[in-house]
């Protein structure tokens, strides 16, 4: 734009003056500049905001992928907390208040973060006697037993009290005692107990000790509380188990919640199981040798389903009660930890999880998770060898008392430790199973059961849907796009794509209630007629074409080619009726009297909701996405190409064959590729029509179910930011991750075939 | 023969008879549900016969027909029927028998064999009632309080049961009335002002205020108490005059029934009436399955709560949509620098449609919900916490989450609308002197209109269809009100709504009674895919439309 020289003056202009042009031309350039400035950051931004889908979900998936971390932040001496040598440290679940128990036989509450006392309370032992011994049961049940040194035990539990007076929340710590203040014979011969264990069972307290000359004594007890007084009596009975073989010397004893196990370990490096079913008829069921050392410390994880074992070379394993074909259970080392430098002196573990804290002689400290195989951290915390590790309910925090007396104040971040890539993608050995498996079961019943969080089921039943709705959508598909883009008048070609874009808009609810609430059980009926038009169909269409050739010309002549699908309708519809309705007969004749029934009585699983059910609804889905993209392809061949191969006496078909397919190949993989991104994303049809079951196979006869199903189900009930949400989340990041490269290649290759189109 | 095979024509029937199936499904489907959805609403002739049990008990049944369908003996006898050695099929009716509080199940399964003359007594009535579902039986006495009125037979009866039936049903829209209304606005205000007080407290207000503001509230929670007493002393004559009137009917064993007609929703005597009683019928359902609202858990009544949160929602989804797709598309046909990085984030945008919708709905409820919303709530609703206001699945993430996903639809839609327009428009507008936002917004983009409405068209298709990513972000199966209404501020974008397609999967899957639920998910399904197939067409007519226009432009 050049400035023009202003119009003479004199004669009059309707032409604005010069001023009021520049004006304008500002104006315009501002609302020039502020549109194209606009547009750039609402572009960019819708650009960015889809961008940060991708961002976001792996935010969420990040700290999945992170170890644990400790922090100290504060020490303080032991002896401030603890008046006698302390035996035992506990931190509670608002990681405030701490408790020390001591060879004394106090227990003494502090203020956590800076060892201030709060309260003592003494526990009452007999006059003359001491403490030789302590067990605890897993931490979630917070009991102590103290073995005594005249042969008795005293059962301890320490509760806390939780009031809010003026909306603040106040913390009363409390000892109580399940089987009253009375202590426990353990050993009518009155030896002191050198070890001592304790569970809670469904059928009151069980308790194991070994006695000073080795012997290994096991009582069950239960208690009942009097309404009135509030004064407990305990009632039970102790029992000798048989000795050890040899002249191994007990040194560590434990007992599962079933209390149908016990095991023991010895000073010559073995683990010794006993069958305690009937206590009184109890037998020692194996003796294995550990092959990792001398044990040193050993204890039960949450749920009792298996042991931590330390060992003096420093080894961390993890061994599982597994139960044999003749439901005899053995120990089994299942797991093996990266382990630490010295004797292991101490384990400890989590409340919640499956996770445990080792500290060794040297002040190294381990955390571990059992069920993902996963050591999320090593590293030395201590001087001197480590004593006590008290975690507390919720991971946060983690008291650490060396063998120095220094109490070390830890902050503790380890929220994800139940991920790794083992427990994710391969077969994991689980707690009560009798071998390693893939199984999804992440809404755990309670605190005490295992979390399984393979992805493996999802990921291959996502798989499994996609293949058969594929198997169900491409040759339908493509083969309909080949013959509405080559051979299809265009006339009716004007009818078959609208209707199919109808097909694509359909929402996916609705075909996912038809394939729930219709064809599942339909199917189920009428098992034979899907089979029978599977054959029967294919064969009517040629048998028709055959006729159709064979019609006098009059009347043949009077329908152009590429009505062959109008003329087949009809057809079509008679075979799949004729099937349906001789379906009955069929099952009569071959399958006495119900197709269903001869497939279980075959071994043959089938579940009412299948994949056969899901293949067809979601073939449903796909076949438009492929279709559109497909006949697109084969549509866009030039035209010049087909009419050479026409022209060189290649029948209609054979140029199909030779030249349309071939030039349109890479389109029409594009479109297989993109109908199996839609599979494998698809949530409702599969959510609606399987059983969502999360199943290891490809019967399609069974169910599955899909990553995507499987967020829509669990997501809603997940708690925020805990490993099962992020779960879910990395599921979703798969499948997105999934999808895009699929749709990327299938675009790329799209657009390459334009291209080249272009150029033929 | 030989030759035929060699020309490959088989393999041209076979192509066809793959788009034939194609076809013959999609008609068939749509014919399903509308075969099925339709049929929901008319009123179904009721039978009555005698059957044999498994037991050989004869006994007497009274119901409409729902279906019929044709097994092998062997199943039959499997479940424990005693059929004859030398019967190969038999049929077996599935029967509505209703009356749930008398026999436990409503749906039953009977065997042909051994089934009486079927009849359809004229004094044969259907009931539907608020609680227990149908009643299916005779009507014998009309009481008010405890005193006869009306007796079968007598020339007066049915209309005076109708006439009843009239008055209680007015009195309960009276009483829905005051309780939506009224009271809902009661107690919408009370809600404020403890709000209010909160805020105050938690502004840190010193003493003087705080007492100040104290009094205010009392003196107006005061007020809106008085007021309530009012609505309720009034709400509760209403309740008082709905007790008046009992029906007293039998069922088909004969065993009589009490039922009080505050609990009865519709009387019908199919049986009794002419095609011409029965379509004005039809329509009466079908209006009241449109615009009332559901009972009995989802299982009956209308859904209309459902068609509102779909349509609202769908609505601020197109708001937010399309300023964002069309400037999207806008900035990467026209401003973007065309190049690779360029063709990447096009590709890229591209493919965001085909990515599942159940991502979208994590990143929603992620991202939207919990981040977003969290922070919304600590910003400006602190005095509702910890109760969120929008840190929870609501409308207006739901609206969110569905424009996130389908903006693709419309910038791809938008970009081929422009990308149609010839250079030599442009090129024209520019020659005059015209700047590139003048040509722009001037000369490209209304042209480019109704490609925009096209992608528009789409995208609320697509959104309307879509359920699981709303699974997530803020549908559910039961909302208490509707978001919009006349308490401030009118538009609730926090609140939860209820949707077509999640009511389908809801009434479908959840509801503990599926054969009662199965009609009504039929029809909510042919409502959604009669919005859908609308909507559709539309778009297709407009694109259609709009090649046909620029070919002739641009030839």
């Amino acid at each position: 734009m050049s400035e023009t020289s202003p119009a003479a003056s004199g004669t009059k202009s309707l032409m604005p003056s010069a001023q009021e042009r520049a004006k304008l031309r500002n104006t315009r350039r501002l609302k020039d500049s502020i549109s194209k400035w606009g547009i750039t950051t609402a572009g960019l931004a819708v650009v960015a905001a889809l961008g940060l889908i991708f961002f976001y979900l792996f935010s969420e998936v990040f700290p999945l992928l992170k170890d644990a971390e400790v922090e100290v932040v504060d020490s303080y001496p032991v002896a401030q907390v603890s008046s006698a040598e302390n035996q035992y440290m506990l931190l509670e679940r608002y990681e405030q208040i701490g408790a020390s128990l001591t060879s004394a036989g106090t227990v003494e509450f502090f203020e956590a973060d800076y060892g201030k006392p709060l309260v003592n309370y003494a526990v009452d032992l007999p006059a003359g006697v001491e403490m030789t011994a302590l067990g605890k049961s897993t931490p979630n049940n917070g009991l102590i037993a103290l073995g005594l040194s005249n042969g008795e035990l005293l059962l301890s539990q320490i509760s806390y009290g939780l009031t809010y007076p003026d909306d603040k929340r106040k913390i009363t710590p409390e000892l109580d005692y399940p089987l009253g203040e009375t202590p426990i014979v353990m050993d009518p011969e009155g030896k002191a107990l050198r070890a001592v264990a304790v569970q809670a069972t469904g059928r009151g307290h069980v308790l194991a000790a070994i006695t000073e000359d080795n012997r290994i004594q096991l009582g069950v007890y239960t208690s009942r509380k009097n309404m009135i007084t509030g004064k407990i009596t305990s009632n039970g009975r102790v029992f000798t188990m048989p000795g050890l073989p040899g002249d191994a010397k007990a040194q560590f004893v434990q007992v599962d919640q079933t209390a149908r196990h016990l095991v023991v370990a010895d000073d010559q490096a073995q683990l010794h199981t006993f069958a305690v079913d009937t206590p009184s008829n109890a037998s020692l069921t194996e003796s294995v040798p550990t092959g990792r050392g001398q044990v040193t410390a050993m204890e039960f994880l949450v749920g009792t389903g298996s042991l931590v074992i330390g060992t003096d070379s420093g080894s961390v394993s993890q061994w599982l009660l597994v139960r044999d074909p003749k439901n005899v259970y053995h120990v089994k080392p299942v797991r093996d930890f990266e382990g630490l430098p010295n004797a292991i002196t101490t384990v400890s573990p989590e409340y919640t999880r499956r996770g445990f804290l080792v500290g060794d002689s040297e002040g190294y400290l381990g955390i571990y998770h059992g069920t993902a195989a996963r050591t999320l951290l090593v590293e030395q915390v201590a001087e001197a060898g480590i004593a006590q590790l008290a975690i507390s309910p919720i991971n946060g925090k983690l008291l650490i008392l060396d063998q120095a007396g220094t109490v070390q104040v830890t902050e503790v971040w380890n929220e994800h430790p139940e991920i790794s890539f083992s427990s994710l993608w391969q077969k994991v050995w689980y707690e009560g199973r009798s071998e390693p498996e893939y199984v999804w079961q992440a809404s755990s019943g309670g605190d005490e059961s295992e979390s399984k969080m393979s992805l493996v089921p999802l990921s291959l039943g996502t798989l499994k849907a996609a293949f058969f709705a594929m198997l169900f959508a491409i040759p339908l598909g493509i083969m309909g796009a080949v013959y509405t883009a080559y051979f299809m008048t265009p006339k009716m070609r004007g009818l078959v794509k609208p209707t199919i874009e109808i097909m694509e808009a359909l929402p996916t609810v609705i075909l996912g209630f038809l394939a729930g609430l219709w064809l599942a059980p339909f199917l189920e009926n009428h098992l034979p007629a899907i089979f029978s038009i599977l054959l029967l169909m294919p064969v009517m269409m040629v048998l028709v074409g055959f006729g159709w050739s064979h019609l006098p010309g009059a009347i043949r002549h009077r329908v152009s080619d590429g009505w062959e699908a109008a003329i087949l309708i009809i057809p079509v519809l008679l075979t799949g009726w004729l099937c349906v309705a001789v379906s009955p007969h069929l099952e009569i004749w071959f399958f006495d009297g119900s197709m269903r029934q001869w497939f279980t009585n075959n071994g043959i699983n089938y579940d009412q909701r299948n994949a056969l059910v899901v293949g067809i609804a979601m073939g449903f889905a796909v076949i438009p996405t492929i279709f559109s993209i497909a006949e697109d392809a084969v549509f866009n061949v030039p035209r010049h190409l087909t009419q050479g191969s026409l022209a060189l006496g290649a029948t209609r078909w054979q140029t199909v064959i030779g030249v349309v397919l071939p030039t349109a190949s890479p389109g029409i993989f594009s479109a297989v590729m993109m109908g199996f991104g839609r599979a494998v994303g698809e949530t409702m049809i599969v959510l609606m029509a399987t059983g969502n079951s999360p199943v290891v196979n490809f019967n399609i006869f069974e169910g599955m179910r899909t990553l995507s199903a499987n967020v829509a189900v669990e997501l809603p009930e997940t708690a925020v930011d805990s490993t099962h949400f992020r779960v879910l989340f990395l599921a979703s990041l798969v499948l997105l991750a999934l999808t895009f490269i699929v749709n990327t290649c299938a675009e790329i290759i799209r657009q390459r075939l334009r291209k080249r189109y272009s150029n033929l | 023969m030989k030759n035929w095979f060699k020309s490959g024509a088989p393999w041209i029937w076979l192509n066809g008879g793959a788009v034939a199936l194609c076809i013959v499904m999609v008609v068939g489907l749509l014919g399903l549900i509308a075969i099925r959805g339709f049929g929901h609403f008319w009123p179904a002739d009721i039978m009555q016969t005698t059957i044999v049990d498994k037991a050989g008990v004869g006994k007497a049944i009274l119901g409409e027909k729902v279906r019929s369908e044709t097994i092998p003996a062997a199943v039959a006898r499997d479940g424990g029927y005693e059929i004859g050695d030398d019967v190969e099929l038999v049929t077996r009716y599935l029967v509505k028998e209703g009356n749930r509080d008398v026999s436990a199940r409503d749906f039953n399964w009977y065997l042909g064999i051994g089934m009486g003359e079927w009849e359809y007594p004229e004094n044969a009535v259907s009931i539907e009632r608020r609680e227990w579902g149908n009643f299916y039986g005779f009507p014998q006495q009309l009481l008010e309080n405890g005193a006869v009125i009306a007796s079968l037979g007598e020339e007066t009866f049915w209309q005076e049961l109708s006439e009843r039936v009239e008055r209680s049903l007015d009195i309960h829209s009276d009483i829905s009335h005051i309780e939506k209304g009224a009271i809902g606005r009661i107690n919408h205000k009370l809600e404020r002002i403890r709000l209010d007080k909160r805020r105050l407290e938690l502004q840190g207000a010193d003493a003087a205020t705080m007492a100040a503001a104290e009094a205010e509230f009392a003196a107006r929670r005061a007020e809106l108490d008085a007021q309530y007493v009012e609505v309720k002393a009034e709400r509760d004559a209403l309740y008082k005059l709905l007790e008046r009137d009992t029906l007293i009917a039998t069922v088909a064993s004969g065993r009589e029934v009490k039922i009080p007609l505050q609990n009865i929703v519709r009387v019908t005597r199919p049986n009794a009436m002419g095609v011409f009683g029965k379509m004005g019928q039809y329509v009466e359902r079908f209006w009241e399955f449109l615009s009332d609202e559901p009972r009995e858990a989802n299982t009956e009544g209308g859904i209309f709560p459902a068609i509102f949160g779909t349509v609202t929602m769908v609505l601020v989804m197109s708001i937010i949509v399309t300023p964002f797709g069309v400037l999207a598309a806008i900035y990467l046909r026209e401003y973007a620098k065309q190049g690779p990085v360029l063709r990447l984030i096009r590709i890229s945008v591209y493919n965001l449609a085909g990515v599942p919708s159940i991502v979208y709905g994590v990143f929603g409820l992620g991202f939207f919900v919990y981040i977003l919303g969290g922070s919304l709530d600590e910003l400006f609703y602190p005095e509702s916490l910890p109760a969120p206001t929008f840190g929870t699945p609501g409308l207006f993430w739901a609206s969110l989450t569905l424009a996130l996903l389908t903006l693709p639809v419309v910038i791809v839609s938008t970009e081929e609308g422009l990308s149609r327009i010839p250079t030599t428009i442009r090129q024209g507008s520019l020659a005059l002197g015209a700047t590139k936002a003048e040509t722009l917004w001037k000369v490209v983009v209304p042209l480019a209109t109704p490609a925009m409405m096209t992608g528009l068209i789409l995208a609320i298709a697509r959104a309307a269809g879509e359920v699981a990513p709303l699974m997530l972000v803020g549908v559910v199966k039961l909302a208490p009100s509707l978001p919009i209404d006349g308490n401030y501020p009118y538009l609730h974008l926090d609140q939860k709504i209820m949707h077509l397609g999640f009511h389908i999967y809801d009434v479908g899957f959840q509801s503990p009674n599926v054969e009662a639920a199965r009609p009504l998910v039929y029809a909510t399904a042919l409502t959604l895919v009669l919005l859908i197939i609308v909507l559709n067409l539309t778009a297709i007519r407009i694109r259609n439309s709009l090649r046909e226009k620029y070919r002739s432009a641009s030839d």
